[in-house]
């Protein structure tokens, strides 16, 4: 090369890198111009204003403790005691918690060494570092009586007609109807039995024990017979119906999944140019793979809801029509990319057209379709989650549903944990099926 | 199949006579799942797929007939709805930069040969698959309890699932990476970082900007199917004028078409780039 030509060289390769120098630059403005604009539009100064502390605290509670509340009504006789103040977690009289003493004034044990009694006039609340508190009820107002010479500390709030007040792991609240005690502990309570069981509240080796050689507990059934069924039917937790919902949810994947792949393996061949009758129908095809993958799920769900109403045919249907777009689409890009010579090679030998696809062409496309077949399966587990919240079918909806009543949140977060479980399950599922029907 | 393993016609048929016993067994256990999979799914729907097979064009048709009737204001809302529509886009985009910059760092921590903490390998990729597993309305619905509706819970939302799903396919690509180019920066005392930006990035760029692609266009949809549970944009707009019903479904076309139509433009587009991405980064 001769000296100007270089110099030619060099000033373009000068040219070229300055240019790329100002997209390097230009690149990270644009970027952080474009986040400081949504910044704004999606209002995130205002986010801290609307952000709700309580419910944080509520949800993170409930993941990991559940409460039991200790009411008396004024209008009710007797004292209730109930898990989460519901009426399937509700302690029969005399077999209250150890913590709870009936009687005329019921006492109830603090967690860190406090006591609450309820009195005919009101209630008593001892607490060990404070001293007594006397809350005194009469007609419609309310009064509290500290101990002389105390302050009102900040965990008691009271008014004429509401006194509360909060300790480690308890809470005490009166109105004029109601006398409350909340004693909080930790885990997720009767997950395993529920009150009715006559198996609540024994110990891992006292269950064991009762399942392999203790006589029946009840003569009708067997012990581990027995515990099974009250697991499966607990009224608290619904193990059973969780488990029909993950069944549904997982077979509308499955439905959809295949069902789609079933309507697109005859589609995609009649819409890929080297098998396609015309070009017509080719065309005809494609534009249609392109509508059907066009209209999202979301429309789908929307439109196929109003015909066949809520439950897992309308999910499973919703997740077919929209994958039946995608396979064709790439099932006939798959057919277009053989390698012809095998067809030739079956052809030459005189076999029909039907036998050239399934000797020639089968082969060849089977374990692409296959693996993406599986793919979709993996993926479309998570979509029938979602899908099932918006058509009402599957754990998706159990899900929405324990959302929606906001106090659940224990119940909420054991279904994140089994759709955790059941997608990462189908994953590897159709991982193995993969390496299993591909790799030989 | 080795030529050396078949001695006899005899037990290559054999072969074949159990390989088609197996395909058999298959392709019955498929059948059967699949019928006794579509009755159990048409028991235990509210409507039977019988019925609703007579109605399934009934509301299409209906709301098809008032936007007819009602072509004149389709235009109208058509760009009423824009606003809405660029929030959801919005929504997709910043989740899919934000979630594949976590992605970027997320596959280097777990690629094996790139790692610079071998012990963090396993539990990252474990923590990606925890992300990816997580439904988007899962966290979403979580999140709008603590922070109340609108974009932000959704962003999130789509944000951590993306970071997962990408982080995977990230890493694949990473770990598939030519690694003469990091031993030569090594060789002239490049520290870490600058032989991941110098020797790694150029190599996975084109790869990697094809996957966020592609994960764009999944979470448009994404972001559209939130805001009908309540996360703002265009999915919120279509569960309100689908409550105001009957009258009102002129609307309701309007924001079909509108996310008809930005779903098969970001496809088309997409798929361009993608292919000119893959094949720049061949040719290159």
């Amino acid at each position: 090369m001769t000296a100007p030509m270089l110099l030619i060289a060099e000033t373009e390769i000068r040219r070229s890198l300055g240019r790329r120098r100002a997209v390097r630059l230009a690149a990270p403005l644009l970027l952080a111009a474009y986040l400081t604009t949504i910044f704004f539009s999606f209002d995130l100064p205002g986010i801290a204003a609307r952000i709700r502390p309580d419910n944080a605290a509520t949800l993170l509670g409930d993941f990991w403790s559940f409460k039991t509340h200790v009411s008396r009504d004024l209008r009710k006789p007797g004292l209730k005691v109930a898990i989460e103040g519901e009426a399937k977690g509700r302690y029969a009289p005399g077999h209250f918690p150890r913590w709870v003493q009936d009687g005329a004034t019921p006492g109830i044990d603090l967690p860190g060494g406090g006591r609450v009694t309820y009195t005919a006039t009101g209630a008593r609340i001892e607490r060990p570092e404070f001293g007594l508190i006397e809350v005194t009820r009469s007609g419609r107002r309310i009064a509290v009586t500290l101990p002389k010479g105390a302050v009102t500390p900040d965990w008691l709030s009271a008014s004429s007609t509401r006194v509360d007040m909060r300790g480690p792991w308890w809470r005490f609240s009166m109105t004029p109807q109601r006398t409350e005690t909340f004693r909080y502990q930790p885990g997720w309570e009767l997950f395993f039995f529920d009150l009715q069981s006559p198996f609540h509240g024994k110990g891992a080796a006292e269950l064991a024990a009762l399942a392999l050689w203790e006589p029946r507990l009840d003569p009708a059934r067997a012990n581990l017979a027995g515990m099974l069924h009250d697991i499966w039917t607990n009224r608290m937790w619904r193990h059973g119906d969780v488990v029909w919902a993950l069944g549904e949810t997982v077979l509308m994947a499955f439905l959809g999944t295949f069902g789609a792949a079933l309507i697109a393996v005859p589609l995609a061949f009649l819409a890929a140019s080297n098998f396609a009758p015309g070009r017509a129908v080719r065309f005809g095809l494609r534009r249609l793979f392109d509508l059907f993958r066009g209209i999202d799920g979301l429309i789908w769900t929307v439109i196929l809801s109003r015909a066949f109403g809520p439950g897992p045919l309308t999910g499973a249907l919703a997740i077919l029509m929209t994958d039946t777009g995608t396979f064709g689409k790439t099932f006939s890009e798959a057919l277009e990319n053989i390698d012809e010579k095998q067809r030739e090679g079956i052809a030459s030998t005189g076999a029909n057209g039907a036998l050239q696809a399934r000797f020639g062409v089968g082969p060849q496309v089977a374990p692409v379709i296959l693996s993406q077949v599986l793919y979709y399966l993996e993926s479309n587990t998570r979509s029938a989650t979602v899908i099932g919240a918006l058509v009402g079918g599957g754990i998706g909806l159990l899900l929405t549903q324990a959302i929606q009543t906001q106090k659940d949140w224990e119940e909420v977060s054991y279904y994140i944990v089994l759709i955790i479980l059941m997608v990462m399950a189908m994953d590897s599922l159709s991982g193995w099926l993969r390496t299993r029907f591909i790799k030989g | 199949m080795h030529a050396a393993a078949i001695t006899s016609t005899a037990e290559y048929l054999a072969l074949v006579r159990r390989r088609r016993a197996y395909g058999g067994v298959l392709t019955a256990l498929f059948v059967v799942l699949m019928t006794t999979g579509w009755r159990a799914a048409d028991a235990r729907n509210a409507g039977s797929f019988a019925d609703g097979i007579r109605h399934v064009f009934d509301f299409p048709a209906e709301i098809l007939t008032e936007a007819a009737r009602d072509w004149a204001n389709l235009p109208g809302y058509l760009g009423q709805y824009i606003p809405s529509l660029i929030e959801t886009l919005n929504i997709a985009a910043v989740s899919t930069l934000l979630g594949g910059v976590c992605a970027c760092i997320l596959a280097i921590l777990s690629a094996r040969a790139l790692a610079p903490v071998a012990a963090l390998v396993t539990p990252i990729r474990r923590l990606m698959d925890v992300m990816r597993a997580m439904p988007e309305i899962v966290i979403a619905l979580v999140l709008i309890f603590l922070l109340g509706g609108g974009p932000v819970p959704a962003m999130i939302a789509i944000t951590l699932h993306t970071a997962g799903a990408l982080g995977k396919l990230f890493s694949e690509a990473a770990e598939n990476a030519d690694l003469k180019p990091l031993e030569g920066l090594a060789s002239v005392g490049a520290g870490w970082l600058a032989r991941i930006w110098f020797g790694i990035l150029p190599q996975v760029a084109p790869n990697w900007s094809s996957y966020a692609l592609l994960r764009f266009e999944i979470n448009i949809r994404a972001s559209a199917i939130l805001g009908f549970v309540g996360a703002g944009g265009i999915g919120y707009d279509l569960r309100t004028t689908l409550q105001w019903g009957q009258g009102r479904y002129d609307q309701v076309v309007a924001i079909f078409v509108l996310l008809f139509l930005t779903i098969v433009a970001v496809d088309a587009l997409s798929d361009r780039a993608r292919t000119r991405l893959v094949k720049g980064g061949q040719a290159a």
